[in-house]
């Protein structure tokens, strides 16, 4: 897209290091590169800009570029700009950052610990919010419970990885001084004021233009905001216009994910099964800053605590962690997949704890259809609902009885089978005030009101008497056109090809405001709602016009088959065409009053979004739709496959506006679940360094691992829009993760299920087995803050040799700065630079894949002749890593000994996050190539031992012949 | 993500290929279907001083049918292969394999010979190619070498080819009588590496017993490899033997660990795979002895 003349193309240098200090920044040989035209860095843009401002009132300066620190792997470092991309990814490599390395925080409960290396020195603490909430008595409610059931987990940071990634072209020009962005952002664009408040300018001097079409957003493209205004900023700074397109390695690394959550719930259940009151502990990992509109991710469902319940007495604790992670922000379902993950896995245990059909104590604890519209404890407000009728509707579609024999049919023949279910309520339409909640009453009585969520649509007539439709809402192939065009056929009588609808947003011209965008389900619960009264406007002024000329009244019109015409008498009728074309042709001729042109705007904010009361209700969003899903899984003990036998989705959208579109949105919701409950995970090893930077690592679900779903609906109407109809979207994306992980449970007879359940850890869940991630850093499930110790994980291996020497000389010959030099795989130089430190030059490479790096090693505990231990650290161009190692020798009593290893690594850079398949595997190379040649050593006989040298010259040496 | 400025090179003949391969000293990377050298030409993992694009040597297309081999020149499309029904009939075990291999899309475009070039331990070609106990043939100035296929894979993403060689080409043995072939594999999703792949050539003897057998192993150790099952040749072709040899063979391997998998699960398909693999190859051996 050049839709300036004179574009320079940009390339981000980030940061590889997850936790340091910039010492310095030399961009002098990138600017000398013919066909660079400028660099920008961190601290150039600090002078330039104000930090984007934050929901959340902690001293953090968040700019779109690290400044002095890097906080995150990805983090942005430097700006080039060059004639093309290839050239400033060239450039990318001449600049010498220098760094101090801090210890990484790579888990939010770790984070939490006194000890914690803190991210940003002027919190004094990595808990950036901490807010808790009480509604009703739950102290009261746990008191006279039955029974308490208590689960925690941990739930897994993935995202939707939209099949476009981010693009902006952004311009600043002069007189009047103004940023023009070109991208592809979903909104909302109550972002456009923090992008103008760190750009320092008034709003009408930030132009921004998005798409017809954005390749995919599910939230994500709500998080590239930072990088609109790190290129606004830039193409200032430079003095010309920029293109950046985001690569896919970029996306992975440093765009935007779900939240990962350390969480805790306890639920309290009479005896009969009723739902009495819950506690949620929720730690959400917001990654290295608090990018708006965090903490909003735990709290859009915040207000509907309660779900499709009628329990009354909640208690909510909410902690926000700052770890050196991607930053997190909207995803498909913000927030609700990790709070139907509490909710729903609770009903499930508890109904299993109480003997009581998981289906039964849900339905003996909903809200009853003429309890609506019904007032949820933290204030938000279901318009419509018959939620048990939906449940009878998924077991009748998944045939339930049927489905139990089965179940009992496969235990019985000693197979893994189980049944899940989970019920939620589906907030769509979002009032911009619940953000809010991350204040507490007094701070937003000071900081004023907040509320709302303004729709916005225009419909008009052209003098030519063609009709165009335009919203604001940055779709991403929900098939807003489709709709748009259909709904205002319908009222006009026209075919929904004679409709224009126009979906760019351009803050200059559009009828923007703060809500508006494409998220939260928005489009069907409000910006329809718009398109339907803006389009009855344009209708009753044909109408009144047609009236007059047909000289009969207005009621007496019909808008059909592109006529204005007189209701039973069909031969005498305008063409709406022409009766719309008077209104610019001929306004003198007008009924009298009426205004000439055929623009007809509506906005509207739906009257129940006020802003958060004294007690912390707020009336989160504007409907509430519904979904009940429910799975039937068998598991493969011998291979850990998950096999769903039945996946049955009944869903509440209220009316049906395209029933293809809506059927594509629940395939796409539960493709997106279904990929979290099994195999999607952004993976950081301990040293928070990422380990899934491709699509190699990061298992984004395909279309030959979506089963079929059996989709069923059951609508009742909202009153809270034309139409009648609700949003939707999220839908099983927030449930199926929940869904899946209940069936597991109930196959595997235990609810400590941690998602994803991939191949591996669902075989070693089936037999008893530990289960350790290669790579991944994760303090164990259970523990609290107070109870945490260091995070471990990482690549780790063991093995022994036997050495034909007896222990005194191995370790001689081990600790001997010549033997190392000489039997250390690739080792150019080696030097001892202290009693028990050594530093190397080392090349590493496999297929043309080849690398120096510089190592420093030190020995530590020695017990000589018995064991030492290693611990080092090495950086190269293509990564670098840390670790550490123990050494044991043990006599075998011919004069010989066995050595035996053990080591855990952590490695990051390149290599890391797009080969992390290979990690273990050249580890294990260089080891054997080690002990290898440490044994010729030792036999000081040169005969090349077991694997010939010209494979290990070719392996590590290059590949020449 | 874009690659190092690099010379592009598109020879019309082997022999100009040979020569560019030369003129550059082994600092030429060779691209035919790309899958692989793109990517990591655009990650800047390798940085070559030249690209040969040997797409343009035609004659590395053709697929001939010997009287005990088939011959599959370098060049000939994953896609092409399984479209060849000669070659699927006359190489049951490829044809077991080939579907396997990444998507219908990447199949059209990814080589036979640029999956051996590029050595994954995962991959399926290499691993059907070692069991069958292939061969393939390499051109350099030098001439022509064939190097059976289980002397030329070395290790991760490492073979025999010199860099001044080109493969031009594979050989795979024609199906043998009272012989089956069976293929499996496990990956978290349809068309990714496999966390571990199985491939099995049995003979049946009229005794019931098994004759021949070659198990070949991938994604389970740097490199694809056959098991040394030598020690059940003579034992009946049963479930009881199946699971006694995948048993043995599994305690043996030294698998690689990755995100997807640990040694121990790699270890566990080791069994289970190569027990199904195994029974399949006696079932479908013993199918072929009675038909004939």
């Amino acid at each position: 897209m050049e839709p300036v003349p004179g574009i320079r193309h940009a390339a981000i240098l980030r940061s590889s290091h997850a936790h340091a200090r910039i010492i310095s920044v030399d961009t002098s040989k990138a600017e000398a590169l013919p066909g660079v035209y400028g660099v920008v860095t961190g601290a150039d843009i600090a002078d330039a800009i104000n930090p984007i401002p934050s929901a959340v009132r902690v001293p953090i300066k968040f700019y779109p570029i690290a400044v002095d620190k890097v906080r995150y792997v990805g983090e942005p470092v430097a700006v080039i700009a060059a004639a093309d991309r290839y050239i400033a990814e060239d450039a990318m490599e001449l600049i010498e950052v220098e760094y101090e390395s801090f210890p990484p925080v790579a888990d939010p409960v770790a984070a939490l610990q006194p000890g914690a290396a803190l991210l940003h020195d002027d919190v004094g603490s990595n808990e950036v919010h901490h807010r808790t909430f009480r509604y009703g008595d739950p102290d009261a409610a746990f008191a006279k419970a039955d029974k308490i059931v208590k689960l925690e987990w941990r739930y897994p940071r993935y995202s939707s990885t939209p099949m476009e990634t981010y693009g902006i072209v952004a311009n600043f020009e002069r007189q009047p001084d103004r940023y023009t962005i070109w991208s592809n952002f979903q909104g909302p664009f109550i972002l456009h004021a923090l992008m103008t408040g760190a750009l320092g300018v008034p709003g009408n001097r930030l132009r921004l233009i998005t798409a017809p079409h954005s390749g995919g957003s599910f939230g994500i493209k709500q998080a590239m905001f930072p990088y609109m205004v790190l290129l606004a900023a830039c193409s200032k700074l430079l003095g010309c216009p920029l293109k950046w397109i985001e690569d896919r390695l970029e996306h992975l690394i440093g765009a935007s994910a779900a939240a990962d959550r350390a969480d805790r719930v306890e639920a309290a259940f009479s005896n009969d099964g009723e739902l009495l009151g819950l506690k949620f502990d929720n730690i959400v990992n917001v990654g290295a800053y608090v990018r708006a509109p965090e903490p909003a991710s735990v709290y859009r469902m915040h207000s509907a605590s309660n779900g499709c319940y009628r329990v009354k007495d909640i208690f909510v604790e909410n902690r926000l962690v700052v770890t050196n992670m991607t930053p997190i922000g909207l995803n498909r379902g913000y927030g609700g997949p990790q709070f139907y993950y509490a909710l729903e896995r609770v009903m499930e245990a508890g109904a299993k704890e109480l003997g009581i059909d998981p289906a039964e104590i849900r339905r003996r604890n909903f809200i009853q259809p003429d309890e609506f519209p019904y007032e949820a404890p933290a204030g938000s407000i279901y318009d419509s609902g018959d939620y048990e009728a939906g449940l009878d509707q998924a077991l009748e579609l998944a045939a339930y009885d049927e489905l139990k024999a089965a179940r009992e049919n496969a235990r019985a023949a000693g197979k893994l089978f189980g049944i899940g279910m989970a019920a939620g309520i589906e907030p769509s339409g979002s009032n911009m005030a619940y953000v809010t909640l991350a204040q507490t009453p007094e701070e937003r009585a000071k900081a004023g009101g907040r509320s709302g969520g303004l729709g916005s649509a225009t419909v008009s007539i052209d003098p030519s008497g063609s009709v165009t439709v335009k919203t604001v809402s940055t779709p991403a192939g929900q098939g807003h056109q489709t709709v748009a065009a259909q709904v205002v056929a319908d009222a006009l009588g026209l075919r929904p090809d004679q409709i224009d609808v126009i979906t760019e947003v351009d803050t200059l011209t559009s009828a923007w405001s703060l809500a508006s965008g494409n998220y939260a389900n928005r489009f069907s619960s409000v910006v329809v709602g718009a398109i339907a009264d803006s389009a009855e406007k344009v209708a009753k002024k044909i109408k009144l016009i047609a009236a007059e000329n047909l000289e009969v009244a207005p009621e007496d019109i019909e808008l059909v088959g592109g006529e204005a015409r007189v209701v039973g008498v069909p031969e005498k009728a305008l063409p709406i065409r022409r009766v719309a074309a008077q209104t610019h042709w001929h306004p003198a001729g007008l009924p009298e009053g009426m205004d000439p042109g055929m623009f007809e705007t509506t906005i509207m904010s739906p009257p129940m979004l006020e802003a958060p009361d004294q007690q912390d209700r707020v009336a989160s969003a504007v409907t509430f739709g519904y979904v009940f899903d429910l799975a039937a899984v068998e598991i493969d003990r011998a291979t850990g496959k998950i096999e769903i036998v039945k996946y049955v989705s009944v869903h509440d959208v209220g009316n049906v506006l395209n029933e293809l579109v809506v059927e594509g949105q629940i395939y796409g919701g539960f493709a997106h679940g279904l990929g979290g409950a099994l195999m999607e995970e952004f993976v950081y090893d301990a040293g928070a360094n990422p380990q899934a930077g491709t699509f190699a690592d990061y298992l984004c679900i395909t279309a030959p691992e979506v089963p079929k779903v059996v989709i069923g609906h059951f609508n009742t109407p909202s009153p809270h829009n034309t139409l009648g109809a609700k949003g939707m979207g999220d839908g099983s994306s927030m449930l199926a993760p929940t869904a899946i992980a209940n069936a597991a449970a109930d196959a595997l007879g235990t609810f400590d299920i941690v998602l994803p359940l991939t191949l591996n850890k669902t075989w070693s869940m089936a037999n008893g087995l530990e289960y350790e991630r290669a790579g991944a850093a994760r303090a164990k499930t259970g523990e609290r803050p107070q109870e945490a110790g260091a995070v471990q994980g990482g690549l780790t291996g063991k093995g022994s040799v036997e050495l034909s020497a007896p222990p005194a000389d191995v370790w001689n010959l081990l600790l001997d700065p010549d033997t190392l030099a000489a039997v250390i795989p690739g080792c150019e130089a080696l030097e001892q630079v202290g009693d028990d430190s050594f530093t190397a030059e080392v090349v590493i490479g496999v297929a043309g894949i080849k690398g120096v790096y510089s190592a420093e090693i030190d020995l530590r505990n020695k017990i000589e002749p018995k064991s030492v231990r290693l611990v080092g650290k090495a950086a190269g161009a293509l990564g670098f890593g840390a670790g550490e190692g123990r050494v044991t020798l043990e006599p075998l009593g011919d004069g010989r000994t066995r050595l035996s290893y053990s080591y855990r690594a952590n490695v990051g850079g390149k290599v890391a996050a797009v080969g992390q398949r290979m990690l273990g595997t050249v580890t294990k190379i260089l080891i054997g190539q080690f002990f290898r040649g440490f044994e010729r050593r030792l036999k000081s006989s040169g005969d090349g031992g077991d694997q010939g040298p010209g494979f290990f010259r070719r392996l590590f040496g290059g590949g020449k012949p | 993500m874009k690659p190092v400025a690099f010379e592009y090179c598109r020879p019309d003949t082997v022999d100009e290929a040979l020569e560019l391969l030369k003129e550059f000293g082994g600092d030429a990377s060779i691209i035919s279907g790309g899958l692989s050298l793109g990517a990591m030409l655009n990650m800047r993992l390798v940085r070559p001083k030249a690209v040969i694009d040997i797409n343009g040597l035609e004659d590395l297309a053709n697929i001939t049918v010997g009287d005990a081999t088939v011959s599959t020149g370098a060049l000939v499309r994953q896609a092409a292969a399984m479209q060849y029904p000669a070659l699927m009939a006359d190489v049951p075990l490829l044809a077991l394999a080939l579907p396997n291999v990444g998507h219908y899309q990447t199949r059209s475009r990814g080589t036979l010979g640029g999956s051996v070039a590029h050595a994954d331990p995962s991959a399926e070609i290499p691993l059907a190619l070692v069991t069958l106990s292939g061969a393939v043939t390499l051109q350099s100035p030098r001439g022509k070498r064939d190097m059976p296929a289980r002397e030329f894979f070395l290790g991760l993403l490492t073979t025999d080819r010199h860099a001044d060689e080109v493969i031009t080409g594979l050989t795979w043995p024609r199906r043998r009588d009272r012989t089956g072939y069976a293929f499996e594999e496990i990956a978290q999703r349809h068309g990714d590496f496999a966390i571990t792949a199985v491939a099995a050539e049995a003979t049946i003897g009229s005794d019931g017993n098994i004759s021949d057998l070659s198990l070949g192993l991938g994604g389970v150790e740097d490199r694809p490899f056959v098991a040394a099952t030598g020690a059940f040749v003579g034992k009946p072709g049963t479930v009881a033997t199946a699971e006694d040899i995948a048993n043995t063979i599994a305690e043996t391997v030294d698998p690689m660990i990755d995100l997807q998998a640990n040694a121990d699960y790699r270890r566990q398909l080791v069994r289970v795979l190569g027990a199904r693999v195994l029974m399949a190859a006696f079932t479908d051996a013993t199918r072929q002895r009675e038909a004939a």
